[in-house]
């Protein structure tokens, strides 16, 4: 499903990805560990395609249904529309714009593309409140602008509420559970393992090991310094846990 | 009537055809309709206006009232102080009348207007006649200095509702003009008032008596079509003790390389208990890429709450001219009156604008609202200026005013200039300003979840000006909607 190869990449002419190597079956769910400034959340935006990151070297080999694409110089709208998802560390705020608007504008943008029909409001109305339920979220909360006066707790659901209506084969999450306490991590990751599929693959960014508790991972890797040092099964998170990262990277 | 549905088969396929001609952006009201006119030479003294007035078979005091305008103006000075530079205008190059020639003396009913001058309102989607004209909203179609034809007027007649031009409110409603006119906004008030005292043409005139909630919108279209014209509109608004009326207002004009003139005013009088909301749509051409052409628009638009528990609001979209000089006030002299003001200025390309409103607190326990969204793009100018005066009378006024700007790329410019003027204390004065770019974040958020470049755009703009749009008639405001979105493709990138 996903082949990257030598991946390197960067910003303002500045390298942070120096050849990252991953291979990525459908089905699984991959988490990508590192301590701070590894280049975890560069590797999240080169792949959704953030236009500030350039890529110098390398593919990001992206397949389904038998289409194989390299989504290095694809926009970021074309790729989300291919299916490629991610849930951002740091959610944006759009004032004036209810989330069901949002939701409904970006679910029938992937619809037209996919070449199936789009949702007509009320249809799409009952179709949201379903994967809301997934979530416990408040009702009320898709009338409110997009992520404006959230809690982080909040946020941090929209951003696997909009997983789970765009229902894309690829999601990379960056540190989603960064600023959850233990009960909003708890239901987060109860439904990210909902959207668990055997066509889907999960890519999970994160710092700390306490989210793999909820969400099992089928392989860990760890970044360092722009460059996987580590991939094993997902033992290697709590070996993590317990030792730090500095006997990795002698 | 199957002649009719040909006609408006031919009209939805020509607009077809030109919205398939039409590159991202372009200004599609930019045709100009050939037809006969009757247009006296250049040039502005008083027998200009002794003419306007004699064409407009207008009785003596109306002449005298512009008489005394013009030689007021004579005495004043264009005034400098707008935050943008154009080229001088030159008042003696200018046609200060133009009118379609009539093809019957006096057309008797809609159906008689010249065919012409009907295709032109059904291209820019205002049909007149009887049985294609829009329900639910009267229309005044102006086309240059003149009224083509107001529809719905027996209808509102049973309501005792006058809603004519302004040239037939002259003859048939004398006592009417003569108290209202130059009541709110007066001949002497500014330079390009002045010059429309002098010189107006056509407007609407509407008339709300007692007690009577107006049961449709009214609106006035205006079109300018010929070449090196002014156009001077004039409307008036009166709404009666504990009346109602909601009224609409758009305007175009053709594509031409050189700068018109439009020097409109428009005031509103609201008696005890009454509201007056009016909207406009503003989309004059507004000059090409490079800044050549385009409507030069300044405007005097003031109502008078009159009353106690008046209510006026003045909400507007304004996305076109090349210059826009305007700022909808409101008088608030009846205690517990309530003044509001609600305005979205687009700026693309070389466009300025120099916006915003006046809000003077005179009665008691005076409420006003300002919400001021500005949006410039490209090389645009956009301006925000407003003053809210509270008068040693107004004990307990209240003035809340929001007005931010948003920048659309590196070139543009947004300024915000408020005066503020408190001469009582028991007054509360709130006055809040932001400037935002539409910023990369958002931008990268909306896209990674699939809409493209124009859709995350529109998403941000329609956000930013949700708090004006929600004020707009709801058609009023899916046509907004739709201006800025064109208004702004390809301007981002």
């Amino acid at each position: 499903m996903l082949e990257i190869k030598d991946l390197h990449a960067g910003i303002e002419g500045k390298e942070i990805l120096k050849g990252i190597n991953l291979n990525v079956n459908a089905g699984e769910v991959h988490a990508i560990m590192g301590p701070n400034g590894s280049g975890k959340s560069t590797l999240s935006k080169v792949i959704a395609g953030h236009p500030q990151y350039t890529v110098t070297k390398g593919s990001i080999d992206y397949e389904v249904n038998f289409k194989k694409i390299n989504l290095v110089g694809m926009d970021p709208d074309l790729r989300a529309r291919e299916g490629v998802f991610m849930a951002f560390q740091y959610p944006v705020e759009i004032p004036g714009i209810p989330t069901s608007v949002f939701l409904r504008a970006a679910f029938n943008a992937v619809c037209r593309h996919q070449g199936t029909v789009e949702m007509d409001p009320i249809d799409f109305d009952k179709y949201m409140r379903e994967k809301m339920k997934i979530l416990s979220m408040d009702e009320k909360t898709i009338d409110r602008p997009v992520n404006v006066d959230f809690s982080g707790g909040e946020k941090k659901r929209n951003e696997i509420l909009q997983m789970a209506v765009l229902n894309p084969r690829l999601a990379v999450l960056d540190e989603t559970d960064s600023g959850l306490d233990i009960d909003s991590m708890k239901i987060v990751s109860e439904g990210v393992n909902k959207l668990r599929r055997r066509d889907n693959t999960i890519i999970l960014i994160t710092h700390y090991q306490r989210l793999l508790n909820y969400i099992q991972p089928d392989f860990v890797h760890i970044l360092y310094n722009g460059r996987i040092v580590k991939s094993e099964g997902k033992e290697l998170a709590q070996e993590v846990e317990n030792r730090g990262y500095d006997w990795l990277i002698q | 009537m199957e002649a009719n549905k040909g006609n408006m088969a031919d009209i939805v396929r020509q607009k077809e055809l030109e919205d398939n001609k039409l590159a991202a952006g372009d200004y599609r009201y930019g045709f100009h309709t050939d037809i006969e006119e009757d247009k006296p030479p250049k040039g502005l003294n008083e027998d200009t206006v002794r003419l306007i007035s004699f064409k407009k078979k207008e009785p003596e005091w109306m002449l005298e009232w512009r008489l005394k305008a013009f030689r007021y103006w004579q005495t004043m000075k264009e005034p400098t102080w707008p935050n943008f530079e154009y080229g001088p205008i030159d008042y003696q190059d200018i046609y200060y009348y133009s009118a379609p020639k009539p093809k019957k003396a006096t057309p008797a009913s809609l159906e008689e207007v010249d065919q012409e001058l009907l295709k032109t309102f059904d291209r820019l989607g205002i049909p007149l006649t009887e049985q294609k004209r829009l329900t639910g909203v009267a229309v005044d179609a102006v086309f240059d200095s003149i009224s083509v034809g107001t529809t719905h007027q027996s209808e509102l007649a049973k309501y005792g509702v006058i809603f004519c031009s302004m040239s037939e409110a002259v003859i048939k409603h004398p006592d009417l003009v003569k108290k209202y006119l130059g009541s709110v906004v007066p001949y002497t008030d500014n330079f390009f008032a002045s010059l429309n005292a002098a010189v107006f043409s056509d407007g609407s005139f509407c008339f709300i008596p007692k007690g009577v909630r107006c049961p449709i919108e009214l609106s006035t279209y205006f079109r300018i079509n010929a070449e090196n014209t002014g156009q001077f509109e004039r409307t008036l608004v009166i709404a009666e003790e504990s009346s109602y009326v909601s009224y609409l207002e758009g305007c175009t004009a053709p594509m031409r390389d050189t700068n018109q003139l439009h020097a409109a005013v428009v005031e509103l009088v609201a008696l005890d208990h009454a509201e007056i909301k009016y909207s406009t749509v503003q989309n004059w051409y507004s000059g090409d890429k490079e800044g050549r052409g385009g409507i030069y628009n300044f405007v005097t638009k003031r109502g008078k709450c009159a009353g106690v528990n008046s209510q006026i609001s003045w909400t507007q979209v304004e996305a076109g001219s090349a210059i826009t000089w305007k700022y909808p006030s409101v008088i608030l002299q009846g205690d517990n009156s309530v003044g509001k003001f609600y305005s979205v200025a687009l700026t693309n390309h070389y466009m300025n604008a120099d916006t915003g409103s006046k809000m003077i607190h005179i009665g008691k326990n005076t409420k006003s609202t300002i919400v001021s969204k500005g949006i410039s793009s490209d090389h645009a100018h956009n301006s925000y200026r407003g003053l809210v005066k509270i008068m040693p009378s107004a004990d307990g006024a209240r003035n809340f005013s929001q007005c931010d700007s948003m920048l659309v790329g590196n070139n543009c410019s947004a300024n915000t200039f408020p005066y503020i003027e408190v001469r009582n204390n028991t007054a509360v004065v709130e006055h809040e300003a932001s400037t935002s770019k539409i910023n990369a974040e958002q931008m990268f958020y909306l896209r990674s979840r699939g809409l493209d470049l124009e859709e995350s755009v529109s998403l941000i703009i329609n956000g930013f000006c949700k708090d004006v749009f929600k004020e707009l008639p709801l058609e009023f405001s899916v046509e907004a909607v739709k201006l800025l979105e064109m208004k702004l493709e390809g301007s981002v990138g």
